[in-house]
């Protein structure tokens, strides 16, 4: 069994897109090299025999009544921290969020 | 290199400030001395260019909050100097692996995407320690987002070396953590342990990794990577000053509706119980490795490193002679798939997870000028993220895809379940094994040299094999020192429990390092300790 081509360069260009992600090429051939690779092991587990049955968790540790913590209260609490917050933007106006065009796209 | 007030144990340090009898200042300067010494030039996103003095020095701290740490341990003078109590952690020098958030200092993940975040708020674990007293000397060094078993992803560089051989690393992804508190540059570290990025990390630097149960400290502040399986953690020199430390961080928190409500017991309380009659564990499958052949991607097995395999035996020797039970022959069938499945579930969320960056709202957002949105997207995170965070996201968009997830993604999470039932069934009390804890390797090999496995993700994940299993499980894993190898790398013995039963745990650690107390290992310390001191 040789390294998977599992990922081709067309399904490559697919991910790269759905992640927006701008690549240098070079940079692009190693990541799809490393993540066939990756399939490699990741085929190891996928081939086993699991019962369909195996129920699936969220998360390891079951959080049965009483370890689950109560829900807060659904209630507004003001941040005195909105300035330091929005002095993080790259680019802000008047508090608000600057980006460029966003263009009309037909979903279809 | 004399030991000075910077290699005192938390407890100790902690009581004699509390006692008047040293300054918390004192303290702050013993270990900013030390820093000095060993530290090197400071870890730079800006343009890397190796040297070859880069090989001979620390560089674990991103950044240095000496300022706010001389306030802190004002503070705590001042406190004791008014007979009030500043806390369990007076005056204890803490270094916080950069993924946490601390109020006004830059909170990097080790990324360049977020190389100028100033933190707006502080992370509820960080909260707990400087409300006890402890003292943050800086922001240490780690895998970019904690993507890694190294630390040399970080974009900030040089990488962080190893105290025993700065040439190695430190293991990672909290490898500023632990090679901060080996060297005495910190007494306590605040990690995460999504793989074993605590546990591993401290096996390589020859100091104590407690990664708690998921739930066990709050989230709360942590720049996530794999939401169901991150774990702050912590890197202590000794079991004592773990087990205090975890008493101060653990417990529901307001702000994570998975810090579980479980009560949080006095883990000092119950520490010198000893062994007698508890029954520990060793499995097999903790003895062998599965993984893909780099050249050929066939699966070969091996055995993990002999000198590995004889410190764990000689440590369940020490434990019987104890009055431990040991119960050779536990079955954990699905160890070798802890990896596979990881590369699945950990990637999934990472994606997930990496989404927030975009160059909108905070971070990195690229100069060049842009005619749309997705485009300043593209370029963003084109420059901003390093090869890991891509490689996860687009590994994580693959095996979630409508078209793939059945085979991958759901197939990892019942996976994960086998996993937890390996576990379950370990500890059962009704059940063939009745466990109290099992006692592994932590780690396959030891510290290997910069540069050897980076650039091979799937080998340097492979790191993880024998920690990543409970972080599936959920369950609470420590890494205690266990001597040396034939090069005089530290091994590391990992201990790993039931659901909350940290305190188990650290009672068997606690043991295994009374009972080793005045073997000769004990006694050596870092190489970069002896050379800074000549």
């Amino acid at each position: 069994m040789s390294p998977t081509e599992e990922i081709t360069p067309a399904i490559f260009a697919h991910l790269i897109r759905l992640a927006e992600l701008e690549l240098e090429p070079q940079e692009a051939e190693y990541l799809r090299g490393q993540l066939n690779a990756q399939l490699t092991a990741i085929h190891d587990m996928a081939s086993i025999d699991v019962d369909p049955k195996t129920p699936i968790t969220s998360h390891g540790v079951p959080y049965p009544e009483g370890a689950r913590p109560a829900l807060r209260e659904d209630a507004a609490q003001p941040s005195s921290e909105a300035e330091a917050i929005l002095a993080q933007a790259p680019e802000t106006e008047e508090r608000y969020l600057v980006v460029p065009d966003i263009p009309h796209t037909d979903l279809g | 290199m004399t030991a000075e007030l910077c290699d005192l144990s938390a407890e100790d340090t902690a009581r004699r400030v509390r006692a008047g009898e040293i300054a918390a200042t004192s303290v702050l300067d013993s270990v900013l001395r030390r820093i000095e010494a060993i530290e090197g030039r400071a870890p730079s996103a800006e343009g890397y260019v190796p040297q070859p003095d880069d090989r001979l020095t620390i560089h674990a701290f991103i950044t240095r909050t000496i300022e706010r740490a001389r306030r802190q341990a004002e503070t705590v003078d001042a406190q004791v100097h008014r007979g009030e109590n500043p806390g369990p952690l007076a005056g204890v020098p803490l270094a916080v692996k950069d993924i946490f958030c601390v109020r006004d200092t830059l909170s990097t993940a080790g990324s360049r995407i977020l190389a100028n975040f100033r933190a707006p708020y502080s992370a509820t674990p960080v909260a707990r320690l400087e409300q006890a007293g402890a003292v943050t000397v800086g922001k240490v060094n780690l895998d970019e987002f904690a993507f890694g078993s190294s630390s040399e992803s970080s974009a900030f560089l040089p990488p962080p070396g190893n105290p025993w051989d700065p040439a190695r690393v430190p293991g990672g992804s909290s490898g500023g953590s632990a090679a901060a508190v080996a060297a005495g540059e910190a007494t306590l570290s605040l990690g995460t342990d999504t793989a074993g990025s605590v546990r591993q990390p401290a096996a390589f630097c020859g100091v104590v990794g407690l990664k708690p149960t998921y739930g066990r400290v709050s989230r709360y502040g942590l720049i996530a990577f794999a939401s169901s399986l991150d774990c702050p953690a912590l890197v202590a020199r000794g079991v004592r000053d773990a087990a205090l430390a975890l008493g101060v961080i653990a417990g529901a928190d307001a702000h994570d509706a998975t810090a579980a409500a479980v009560p949080v017991p006095d883990y000092l309380a119950t520490l010198e119980a000893g062994v007698r009659g508890l029954r520990i564990g060793l499995s097999p499958d903790y003895f062998r490795l599965r993984y893909p052949d780099p050249a050929t991607g066939e699966m070969r097995e091996r055995s993990i490193e002999p000198e590995i395999v004889e410190a764990v035996r000689r440590a369940a020797q020490r434990l019987a002679q104890a009055g431990a039970e040991i119960v050779e022959g536990v079955a954990m069938p699905n160890t070798r798939f802890g990896i596979p499945a990881y590369f699945v579930v950990s990637r999934v969320e990472a994606a997930s997870n990496l989404h927030r960056y975009d160059g909108v709202k905070y971070g990195l957002r690229a100069e060049e000028p842009v005619t749309e949105l997705a485009q300043l997207y593209r370029k963003s995170r084109g420059r901003g993220f390093g090869v890991q965070p891509k490689l996860r996201i687009l590994m994580g968009m693959y095996v979630s895809a409508e078209q793939y997830e059945k085979d991958y993604y759901r197939q990892a999470l019942r996976v994960r379940s086998l996993l937890r039932r390996d576990f379950t069934e370990a500890f059962d009390p009704a059940g063939p094994y009745r466990l109290d804890a099992l006692l592994t390797p932590t780690t396959p090999t030891t510290a290997f040299e910069i540069g050897a496995v980076y650039g091979d993700s799937v080998l340097m994940q492979y790191a993880d094999l024998l920690t990543v299993p409970a972080n599936h499980a959920g369950t609470p894993g420590l890494s205690l020192p266990a001597g040396f190898d034939g090069a005089g790398l530290p091994i590391g013995l990992q201990v790993l429990g039931a659901d909350f039963a940290e305190a188990m745990i650290l009672r068997i650690g606690r043991a295994w390092e009374s009972l080793t107390q005045e073997e000769p290992w004990r006694k050596a310390r870092p190489r970069i300790l002896a050379e800074a001191g000549a």
